[in-house]
Protein backbone atom coordinates (compact mmCIF):
# COMPACT_ATOMS: atom_id res chain seq x y z
CA UNK A 1 0.00 0.00 0.00
CA UNK A 2 1.23 2.97 -1.15
CA UNK A 3 1.90 6.22 1.59
CA UNK A 4 -0.15 9.15 1.37
CA UNK A 5 0.51 12.43 3.50
CA UNK A 6 -2.45 14.46 4.71
CA UNK A 7 -0.13 17.94 4.58
CA UNK A 8 -0.59 17.79 1.03
CA UNK A 9 -3.30 18.10 -2.03
CA UNK A 10 -3.29 15.93 -4.87
CA UNK A 11 -4.11 15.69 -8.76
CA UNK A 12 -5.59 12.92 -11.03
CA UNK A 13 -2.53 13.04 -11.95
CA UNK A 14 -0.95 12.04 -9.01
CA UNK A 15 1.22 15.15 -8.55
CA UNK A 16 1.03 16.62 -4.99
CA UNK A 17 1.42 20.01 -3.97
CA UNK A 18 1.72 21.64 -0.54
CA UNK A 19 1.30 24.80 0.84
CA UNK A 20 4.29 26.27 2.58
CA UNK A 21 4.60 28.60 5.96
CA UNK A 22 5.83 31.63 3.05
CA UNK A 23 2.76 31.21 0.74
CA UNK A 24 5.00 29.11 -1.59
CA UNK A 25 3.72 25.93 -3.35
CA UNK A 26 5.75 22.85 -3.16
CA UNK A 27 5.41 20.11 -6.09
CA UNK A 28 5.93 16.78 -6.40
CA UNK A 29 4.86 13.07 -7.43
CA UNK A 30 3.22 10.79 -5.08
CA UNK A 31 4.36 7.47 -3.91
CA UNK A 32 1.76 5.39 -5.10
CA UNK A 33 2.81 7.09 -8.83
CA UNK A 34 6.72 6.63 -8.30
CA UNK A 35 5.72 3.02 -7.13
CA UNK A 36 4.16 2.74 -10.86
CA UNK A 37 6.39 4.45 -12.93
CA UNK A 38 9.26 2.43 -11.41
CA UNK A 39 12.91 3.45 -11.51
CA UNK A 40 13.00 6.75 -12.09
CA UNK A 41 15.94 7.72 -14.43
CA UNK A 42 15.62 11.39 -15.58
CA UNK A 43 13.89 13.94 -14.65
CA UNK A 44 13.25 17.22 -16.89
CA UNK A 45 12.87 20.14 -14.89
CA UNK A 46 11.39 23.83 -15.87
CA UNK A 47 13.52 27.21 -16.16
CA UNK A 48 13.04 29.30 -13.12
CA UNK A 49 11.09 32.50 -13.39
CA UNK A 50 8.63 30.76 -16.02
CA UNK A 51 4.86 31.36 -15.67
CA UNK A 52 2.65 28.32 -15.62
CA UNK A 53 -0.94 27.57 -15.82
CA UNK A 54 -2.67 25.34 -13.35
CA UNK A 55 -3.10 22.19 -15.59
CA UNK A 56 -0.01 23.33 -17.91
CA UNK A 57 2.88 20.74 -18.29
CA UNK A 58 5.88 21.59 -17.26
CA UNK A 59 8.11 18.83 -15.95
CA UNK A 60 8.46 15.20 -16.91
CA UNK A 61 9.82 12.04 -15.23
CA UNK A 62 11.18 9.46 -17.20
CA UNK A 63 11.51 6.16 -15.78
CA UNK A 64 12.87 2.69 -16.78
CA UNK A 65 9.28 1.92 -18.25
CA UNK A 66 7.97 5.43 -19.75
CA UNK A 67 7.85 9.05 -19.54
CA UNK A 68 5.75 11.03 -18.31
CA UNK A 69 4.64 14.26 -18.11
CA UNK A 70 4.06 16.37 -14.98
CA UNK A 71 1.46 19.44 -14.93
CA UNK A 72 1.59 22.42 -12.72
CA UNK A 73 -1.58 22.00 -9.95
CA UNK A 74 -2.03 25.24 -9.75
CA UNK A 75 -0.85 28.66 -11.84
CA UNK A 76 1.68 31.07 -10.76
CA UNK A 77 5.55 31.17 -11.47
CA UNK A 78 8.33 28.63 -11.12
CA UNK A 79 10.75 29.98 -8.15
CA UNK A 80 13.06 27.20 -7.97
CA UNK A 81 13.72 23.74 -8.83
CA UNK A 82 15.23 20.77 -7.37
CA UNK A 83 18.88 20.03 -8.56
CA UNK A 84 19.55 17.29 -6.70
CA UNK A 85 17.73 15.06 -9.16
CA UNK A 86 19.76 16.15 -12.15
CA UNK A 87 22.80 14.02 -10.48
CA UNK A 88 20.68 11.43 -8.35
CA UNK A 89 16.75 10.97 -9.93
CA UNK A 90 16.21 8.14 -8.04
CA UNK A 91 15.26 10.36 -5.13
CA UNK A 92 12.36 10.69 -6.23
CA UNK A 93 11.75 6.89 -5.45
CA UNK A 94 13.32 7.21 -2.23
CA UNK A 95 11.99 10.40 -1.20
CA UNK A 96 8.54 11.03 -3.04
CA UNK A 97 7.08 13.77 -0.65
CA UNK A 98 10.39 14.95 1.41
CA UNK A 99 13.69 14.92 -1.12
CA UNK A 100 12.66 14.15 -4.03
CA UNK A 101 10.28 16.92 -4.52
CA UNK A 102 10.22 18.45 -8.15
CA UNK A 103 9.46 22.34 -8.09
CA UNK A 104 8.43 25.51 -6.27
CA UNK A 105 5.57 27.96 -7.19
CA UNK A 106 4.95 30.94 -5.94
CA UNK A 107 0.76 31.05 -6.61
CA UNK A 108 -0.96 33.54 -8.11
CA UNK A 109 -4.20 32.86 -6.39
CA UNK A 110 -3.59 31.37 -2.52
CA UNK A 111 -6.83 29.77 -2.14
CA UNK A 112 -5.84 27.50 -5.78
CA UNK A 113 -4.78 24.72 -3.35
CA UNK A 114 -8.88 23.85 -2.24
CA UNK A 115 -10.03 23.14 -5.46
CA UNK A 116 -7.34 20.40 -5.39
CA UNK A 117 -8.17 16.76 -4.10
CA UNK A 118 -8.13 15.78 -0.37
CA UNK A 119 -5.73 13.43 0.87
CA UNK A 120 -8.64 11.08 1.14
CA UNK A 121 -10.13 11.65 -2.84
CA UNK A 122 -7.00 11.30 -3.80
CA UNK A 123 -6.70 7.32 -1.30
CA UNK A 124 -9.89 6.49 -2.94
CA UNK A 125 -8.90 7.62 -6.50
CA UNK A 126 -5.56 5.07 -6.17
CA UNK A 127 -7.57 2.15 -4.39
CA UNK A 128 -10.19 2.19 -7.49
CA UNK A 129 -6.84 2.76 -9.55
CA UNK A 130 -5.15 -0.81 -7.93
CA UNK A 131 -8.22 -2.93 -9.11
CA UNK B 1 -7.46 -16.19 -18.41
CA UNK B 2 -3.21 -15.72 -18.28
CA UNK B 3 -0.79 -18.59 -18.61
CA UNK B 4 1.65 -19.16 -15.75
CA UNK B 5 5.23 -20.86 -15.63
CA UNK B 6 5.35 -23.52 -12.99
CA UNK B 7 7.84 -20.78 -11.54
CA UNK B 8 4.76 -18.37 -10.70
CA UNK B 9 4.38 -18.90 -6.92
CA UNK B 10 8.47 -18.54 -6.76
CA UNK B 11 8.23 -14.83 -8.45
CA UNK B 12 4.90 -14.06 -6.31
CA UNK B 13 7.11 -15.16 -3.59
CA UNK B 14 10.06 -13.36 -4.51
CA UNK B 15 8.00 -9.88 -4.78
CA UNK B 16 7.60 -10.09 -8.87
CA UNK B 17 5.21 -7.46 -10.27
CA UNK B 18 3.73 -9.72 -12.44
CA UNK B 19 2.18 -8.18 -15.77
CA UNK B 20 0.62 -9.76 -18.95
CA UNK B 21 3.49 -10.44 -21.54
CA UNK B 22 1.62 -12.12 -24.27
CA UNK B 23 -0.50 -13.79 -22.69
CA UNK B 24 1.58 -15.09 -19.98
CA UNK B 25 1.55 -13.48 -16.18
CA UNK B 26 5.31 -12.45 -15.72
CA UNK B 27 7.34 -10.53 -13.56
CA UNK B 28 8.31 -7.21 -14.83
CA UNK B 29 10.55 -6.50 -12.15
CA UNK B 30 10.76 -7.78 -8.39
CA UNK B 31 11.21 -4.02 -6.93
CA UNK B 32 13.86 -2.26 -8.93
CA UNK B 33 14.74 -2.74 -12.91
CA UNK B 34 17.82 -1.11 -12.48
CA UNK B 35 18.84 -3.14 -8.91
CA UNK B 36 18.41 -6.33 -10.91
CA UNK B 37 20.52 -5.04 -14.20
CA UNK B 38 23.49 -4.34 -12.51
CA UNK B 39 23.49 -7.19 -10.20
CA UNK B 40 23.82 -9.50 -13.39
CA UNK B 41 26.58 -7.33 -14.69
CA UNK B 42 28.35 -7.72 -11.17
CA UNK B 43 26.94 -11.30 -10.15
CA UNK B 44 24.63 -13.52 -11.19
CA UNK B 45 20.64 -13.40 -11.92
CA UNK B 46 18.34 -15.92 -12.75
CA UNK B 47 15.72 -15.38 -15.81
CA UNK B 48 12.65 -17.62 -16.15
CA UNK B 49 12.11 -17.96 -19.51
CA UNK B 50 9.66 -21.14 -19.77
CA UNK B 51 7.10 -19.03 -22.07
CA UNK B 52 9.54 -19.60 -24.64
CA UNK B 53 8.62 -22.39 -27.02
CA UNK B 54 11.30 -26.00 -27.72
CA UNK B 55 10.76 -27.24 -30.84
CA UNK B 56 12.46 -30.46 -31.24
CA UNK B 57 12.78 -32.32 -35.01
CA UNK B 58 13.91 -35.66 -36.06
CA UNK B 59 13.90 -37.66 -38.62
CA UNK B 60 16.40 -38.53 -42.17
CA UNK B 61 15.52 -35.13 -43.68
CA UNK B 62 15.93 -32.96 -40.82
CA UNK B 63 18.82 -31.38 -41.87
CA UNK B 64 18.30 -30.87 -45.28
CA UNK B 65 14.52 -29.44 -44.00
CA UNK B 66 16.87 -26.96 -41.75
CA UNK B 67 19.04 -26.10 -44.49
CA UNK B 68 15.96 -24.92 -46.47
CA UNK B 69 14.31 -23.28 -43.61
CA UNK B 70 17.02 -21.50 -41.90
CA UNK B 71 18.91 -18.32 -42.98
CA UNK B 72 21.98 -19.57 -41.45
CA UNK B 73 23.42 -22.97 -42.12
CA UNK B 74 23.20 -26.15 -39.73
CA UNK B 75 25.65 -27.16 -42.10
CA UNK B 76 27.90 -25.49 -39.44
CA UNK B 77 26.91 -27.83 -36.58
CA UNK B 78 29.63 -30.31 -37.05
CA UNK B 79 28.99 -32.28 -33.77
CA UNK B 80 26.14 -32.90 -31.58
CA UNK B 81 25.99 -29.69 -29.22
CA UNK B 82 26.63 -27.34 -31.08
CA UNK B 83 24.19 -23.98 -31.29
CA UNK B 84 23.94 -21.83 -33.98
CA UNK B 85 21.64 -18.16 -34.30
CA UNK B 86 19.51 -17.87 -37.05
CA UNK B 87 16.45 -16.10 -39.40
CA UNK B 88 13.92 -18.04 -40.23
CA UNK B 89 12.98 -15.96 -43.58
CA UNK B 90 9.15 -16.20 -45.37
CA UNK B 91 9.72 -15.71 -49.19
CA UNK B 92 9.61 -12.47 -49.20
CA UNK B 93 12.87 -11.91 -47.34
CA UNK B 94 11.18 -10.76 -43.73
CA UNK B 95 12.43 -12.21 -40.76
CA UNK B 96 9.70 -14.43 -39.45
CA UNK B 97 11.52 -15.34 -36.19
CA UNK B 98 14.89 -15.68 -34.56
CA UNK B 99 15.84 -18.52 -33.15
CA UNK B 100 18.74 -20.94 -31.73
CA UNK B 101 19.19 -23.80 -33.16
CA UNK B 102 20.68 -26.75 -31.36
CA UNK B 103 21.97 -30.06 -32.25
CA UNK B 104 21.36 -32.81 -30.98
CA UNK B 105 22.65 -36.33 -31.05
CA UNK B 106 19.67 -37.39 -32.85
CA UNK B 107 18.00 -34.25 -34.63
CA UNK B 108 18.17 -30.70 -33.91
CA UNK B 109 15.90 -28.18 -31.11
CA UNK B 110 15.36 -24.91 -31.82
CA UNK B 111 14.40 -22.24 -28.95
CA UNK B 112 11.88 -19.49 -30.60
CA UNK B 113 10.32 -16.64 -29.21
CA UNK B 114 6.72 -16.91 -27.02
CA UNK B 115 5.14 -14.31 -28.95
CA UNK B 116 5.57 -16.14 -32.41
CA UNK B 117 4.67 -19.69 -30.97
CA UNK B 118 1.81 -20.26 -33.20
CA UNK B 119 3.01 -18.99 -36.24
CA UNK B 120 6.03 -20.42 -36.19
CA UNK B 121 4.74 -23.73 -35.50
CA UNK B 122 2.27 -23.70 -38.61
CA UNK B 123 4.88 -22.78 -40.76
CA UNK B 124 7.52 -25.33 -39.35
CA UNK B 125 4.80 -27.81 -39.96
CA UNK B 126 4.02 -26.64 -43.36
CA UNK B 127 7.69 -26.40 -44.36
CA UNK B 128 8.15 -29.80 -43.24
CA UNK B 129 5.40 -31.63 -45.50
CA UNK B 130 7.76 -31.84 -48.10
CA UNK B 131 10.14 -34.14 -45.86
CA UNK B 132 10.43 -36.70 -43.73
CA UNK B 133 10.36 -34.80 -40.62
CA UNK B 134 8.83 -35.26 -37.30
CA UNK B 135 8.07 -31.83 -35.28
CA UNK B 136 7.24 -31.87 -31.58
CA UNK B 137 6.47 -29.11 -28.80
CA UNK B 138 8.12 -31.50 -25.64
CA UNK B 139 5.40 -30.84 -22.85
CA UNK B 140 6.28 -30.00 -19.07
CA UNK B 141 9.27 -28.26 -19.65
CA UNK B 142 10.47 -25.16 -17.96
CA UNK B 143 13.41 -22.77 -18.84
CA UNK B 144 15.71 -20.84 -16.61
CA UNK B 145 18.71 -18.67 -17.31
CA UNK B 146 21.25 -18.07 -15.27
CA UNK B 147 23.26 -14.98 -16.28
CA UNK B 148 26.57 -12.98 -14.77
CA UNK B 149 29.78 -13.15 -14.27
CA UNK B 150 29.55 -15.72 -11.44
CA UNK B 151 26.68 -17.36 -12.73
CA UNK B 152 29.01 -20.69 -13.73
CA UNK B 153 30.28 -20.89 -10.81
CA UNK B 154 26.89 -20.51 -8.42
CA UNK B 155 25.46 -23.14 -10.75
CA UNK B 156 28.32 -25.64 -10.04
CA UNK B 157 27.73 -25.16 -6.10
CA UNK B 158 24.05 -26.58 -6.84
CA UNK B 159 24.05 -28.97 -9.46
CA UNK B 160 25.18 -32.69 -9.07
CA UNK B 161 28.58 -34.22 -10.61
CA UNK B 162 27.53 -35.09 -13.61
CA UNK B 163 25.62 -32.35 -14.51
CA UNK B 164 29.10 -29.75 -12.90
CA UNK B 165 31.08 -32.51 -15.32
CA UNK B 166 28.85 -30.96 -18.32
CA UNK B 167 28.42 -27.92 -17.94
CA UNK B 168 32.50 -27.44 -17.46
CA UNK B 169 33.38 -29.20 -20.49
CA UNK B 170 30.81 -27.08 -22.65
CA UNK B 171 32.30 -23.86 -24.25
CA UNK B 172 30.06 -21.09 -25.65
CA UNK B 173 27.32 -21.80 -27.57
CA UNK B 174 27.63 -25.34 -26.83
CA UNK B 175 24.81 -27.90 -25.07
CA UNK B 176 24.34 -31.04 -23.71
CA UNK B 177 22.38 -33.31 -21.80
CA UNK B 178 22.85 -34.15 -18.18
CA UNK B 179 19.88 -36.91 -17.29
CA UNK B 180 17.01 -35.31 -19.12
CA UNK B 181 18.82 -31.50 -18.03
CA UNK B 182 19.52 -29.52 -21.24
CA UNK B 183 22.07 -27.09 -20.43
CA UNK B 184 23.22 -24.50 -23.30
CA UNK B 185 25.78 -22.00 -22.82
CA UNK B 186 23.56 -19.44 -24.55
CA UNK B 187 22.35 -16.14 -22.94
CA UNK B 188 20.64 -12.77 -23.71
CA UNK B 189 22.57 -10.38 -22.13
CA UNK B 190 26.14 -10.53 -23.03
CA UNK B 191 27.34 -12.24 -19.67
CA UNK B 192 28.59 -15.86 -19.11
CA UNK B 193 26.13 -17.76 -18.54
CA UNK B 194 23.78 -20.93 -19.12
CA UNK B 195 20.36 -21.70 -20.11
CA UNK B 196 18.76 -24.85 -18.63
CA UNK B 197 15.54 -26.44 -20.07
CA UNK B 198 14.29 -28.65 -17.12
CA UNK B 199 11.06 -30.76 -16.25
CA UNK B 200 8.75 -28.21 -14.37
CA UNK B 201 8.85 -30.59 -11.54
CA UNK B 202 12.63 -29.58 -11.13
CA UNK B 203 12.12 -26.29 -11.42
CA UNK B 204 11.14 -24.57 -8.49
CA UNK B 205 13.71 -26.77 -6.44
CA UNK B 206 16.49 -25.27 -9.12
CA UNK B 207 15.70 -22.04 -8.30
CA UNK B 208 15.53 -22.25 -4.79
CA UNK B 209 18.67 -23.62 -4.60
CA UNK B 210 20.23 -21.08 -6.96
CA UNK B 211 18.13 -18.23 -4.76
CA UNK B 212 19.58 -19.47 -1.78
CA UNK B 213 23.11 -19.01 -3.02
CA UNK B 214 22.62 -15.24 -3.74
CA UNK B 215 21.54 -15.69 -7.16
CA UNK B 216 18.76 -12.99 -7.86
CA UNK B 217 15.66 -13.37 -9.86
CA UNK B 218 15.68 -10.83 -12.66
CA UNK B 219 12.26 -9.14 -14.57
CA UNK B 220 11.97 -8.81 -18.17
CA UNK B 221 12.25 -4.87 -17.62
CA UNK B 222 16.13 -5.80 -16.79
CA UNK B 223 16.41 -8.84 -19.50
CA UNK B 224 15.13 -5.62 -22.08
CA UNK B 225 18.32 -3.50 -20.81
CA UNK B 226 20.57 -5.95 -20.84
CA UNK B 227 20.14 -7.63 -24.11
CA UNK B 228 20.37 -3.57 -25.33
CA UNK B 229 23.44 -3.46 -23.86
CA UNK B 230 24.60 -6.71 -25.33
CA UNK B 231 23.63 -5.24 -28.68
CA UNK B 232 20.78 -7.97 -29.32
CA UNK B 233 17.61 -7.65 -30.89
CA UNK B 234 14.27 -8.37 -29.80
CA UNK B 235 11.85 -9.98 -32.01
CA UNK B 236 8.69 -7.50 -33.29
CA UNK B 237 10.51 -4.20 -32.30
CA UNK B 238 14.27 -4.34 -34.03
CA UNK B 239 12.74 -6.94 -36.62
CA UNK B 240 9.73 -8.79 -37.91
CA UNK B 241 7.77 -10.34 -41.09
CA UNK B 242 8.12 -7.01 -42.85
CA UNK B 243 12.26 -6.62 -42.28
CA UNK B 244 15.15 -8.15 -43.88
CA UNK B 245 17.92 -9.63 -42.08
CA UNK B 246 20.24 -6.67 -44.12
CA UNK B 247 18.06 -4.27 -42.18
CA UNK B 248 18.62 -5.60 -38.65
CA UNK B 249 21.83 -6.28 -38.35
CA UNK B 250 21.61 -10.01 -38.82
CA UNK B 251 23.61 -10.08 -42.55
CA UNK B 252 26.05 -11.99 -40.39
CA UNK B 253 23.91 -14.95 -39.78
CA UNK B 254 22.97 -15.07 -43.42
CA UNK B 255 24.78 -18.09 -45.18
CA UNK B 256 24.74 -17.99 -48.68
CA UNK B 257 26.22 -21.32 -50.51
CA UNK B 258 24.55 -23.95 -52.55
CA UNK B 259 21.73 -24.79 -50.37
CA UNK B 260 18.58 -22.28 -51.50
CA UNK B 261 17.29 -21.48 -48.19
CA UNK B 262 13.62 -20.23 -48.19
CA UNK B 263 13.73 -16.28 -48.76
CA UNK B 264 16.95 -16.06 -49.99
CA UNK B 265 16.16 -14.76 -53.37
CA UNK B 266 14.69 -12.12 -51.62
CA UNK B 267 17.54 -11.30 -49.82
CA UNK B 268 19.79 -11.13 -52.71
CA UNK B 269 17.57 -8.98 -54.33
CA UNK B 270 17.59 -6.91 -51.49
CA UNK B 271 21.43 -6.85 -51.27
CA UNK B 272 22.19 -5.64 -54.73
CA UNK B 273 19.83 -2.80 -54.18
CA UNK B 274 22.15 0.40 -53.92
CA UNK B 275 20.38 2.04 -50.74
CA UNK B 276 20.09 -0.46 -47.67
CA UNK B 277 18.87 0.82 -44.44
CA UNK B 278 20.44 -0.58 -41.28
CA UNK B 279 20.55 -0.68 -37.95
CA UNK B 280 23.14 0.82 -35.64
CA UNK B 281 23.45 1.65 -31.90
CA UNK B 282 23.21 5.05 -30.83
CA UNK B 283 23.75 7.02 -27.83
CA UNK B 284 22.04 10.13 -26.14
CA UNK B 285 24.91 13.16 -26.15
CA UNK B 286 22.62 14.61 -23.72
CA UNK B 287 21.06 13.68 -20.35
CA UNK B 288 17.51 11.77 -21.23
CA UNK B 289 16.07 8.46 -22.09
CA UNK B 290 15.82 6.72 -25.75
CA UNK B 291 12.61 5.19 -26.56
CA UNK B 292 11.36 2.89 -29.66
CA UNK B 293 9.85 4.99 -31.99
CA UNK B 294 11.63 8.09 -31.63
CA UNK B 295 12.40 9.96 -35.17
CA UNK B 296 15.68 10.43 -36.34
CA UNK B 297 17.18 13.14 -38.31
CA UNK B 298 20.32 14.42 -40.07
CA UNK B 299 19.99 17.81 -40.60
CA UNK B 300 15.87 18.25 -41.93
CA UNK B 301 16.14 14.57 -43.57
CA UNK B 302 14.12 12.31 -41.42
CA UNK B 303 16.95 9.67 -42.04
CA UNK B 304 15.30 6.69 -39.45
CA UNK B 305 13.57 5.64 -36.36
CA UNK B 306 14.66 4.04 -33.19
CA UNK B 307 13.66 0.40 -32.93
CA UNK B 308 14.59 -0.04 -29.61
CA UNK B 309 15.75 2.21 -26.80
CA UNK B 310 16.38 2.55 -22.93
CA UNK B 311 18.45 4.00 -20.64
CA UNK B 312 21.52 2.03 -19.90
CA UNK B 313 22.21 1.28 -16.29
CA UNK B 314 25.80 0.38 -17.20
CA UNK B 315 26.56 3.50 -19.29
CA UNK B 316 24.40 6.00 -17.50
CA UNK B 317 23.21 6.89 -20.48
CA UNK B 318 20.72 6.89 -23.10
CA UNK B 319 21.34 4.11 -25.71
CA UNK B 320 19.42 2.55 -28.56
CA UNK B 321 19.53 1.08 -32.00
CA UNK B 322 18.15 3.40 -35.01
CA UNK B 323 17.07 2.01 -38.32
CA UNK B 324 18.81 4.67 -40.79
CA UNK B 325 19.01 4.90 -44.43
CA UNK B 326 22.13 6.73 -44.17
CA UNK B 327 24.96 7.67 -41.32
CA UNK B 328 25.25 11.27 -42.33
CA UNK B 329 26.41 12.99 -39.27
CA UNK B 330 24.94 14.62 -37.09
CA UNK B 331 22.62 12.86 -36.10
CA UNK B 332 19.73 13.98 -34.14
CA UNK B 333 16.90 12.46 -32.01
CA UNK B 334 13.44 14.24 -31.70
CA UNK B 335 12.34 14.16 -28.38
CA UNK B 336 9.54 16.10 -27.21
CA UNK B 337 9.58 18.45 -29.87
CA UNK B 338 13.30 19.15 -29.27
CA UNK B 339 16.19 17.92 -31.85
CA UNK B 340 19.28 16.27 -28.94
CA UNK B 341 22.34 15.11 -30.84
CA UNK B 342 23.09 11.15 -31.24
CA UNK B 343 26.35 9.54 -31.48
CA UNK B 344 26.33 6.51 -34.02
CA UNK B 345 28.54 3.61 -32.09
CA UNK B 346 29.47 0.11 -32.75
CA UNK B 347 27.29 -2.78 -30.92
CA UNK B 348 27.56 -4.03 -28.53
CA UNK B 349 27.60 -1.60 -25.70
CA UNK B 350 28.40 -3.43 -23.15
CA UNK B 351 30.16 -7.03 -22.68
CA UNK B 352 30.75 -8.94 -19.70
CA UNK B 353 30.20 -5.74 -17.71
CA UNK B 354 32.31 -3.38 -19.40
CA UNK B 355 31.77 -0.85 -22.25
CA UNK B 356 33.18 -2.01 -25.74
CA UNK B 357 31.58 0.49 -28.05
CA UNK B 358 33.50 2.71 -30.51
CA UNK B 359 32.11 5.81 -32.22
CA UNK B 360 31.78 5.41 -35.66
CA UNK B 361 33.22 8.16 -37.47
Amino acid sequence: MAETRDNVRYLASHEWARLEADGTVTVGISDHAQDALGDVVFVELPETGRSVQAGEEVAVVESVKAASDIYAPVAGTVIGVNDVLDAAPETVNDAPFDEGWFFKLQPADDNALNELLTPEDYRALCAADDH
Amino acid sequence: MLKKTCLNSCHIEAGGKMVDFGGWEMPIHYGSQLDEHLWVRASAGMFDVSHMTVIDLVGPDVKPFLRKLLANDVERLKTSGQALYSAMLNPAGGVLDDLIVYRLAEGYRLVVNCATREKDLAWIKACAEAFEVVVATPPNLSILAVQGPSALSVLSSVLDSAQVSLLSRLAVFESGFAGDWFFARTGYTGEQGAEIVLPNADAPGLWQALLASGVRPIGLGARDTLRLEAGMNLYGSDMDEGVSPLACNMAWTVVHNDRDFIGEAAVQAARAARVQPRLIGVMLKERGVLRAQYPVYSGDARVGVLTSGAFSPTLQCGIGFARVSAVTQPLFVEIRGKQLPLEPVSLPFVRHGKPVYSVIS
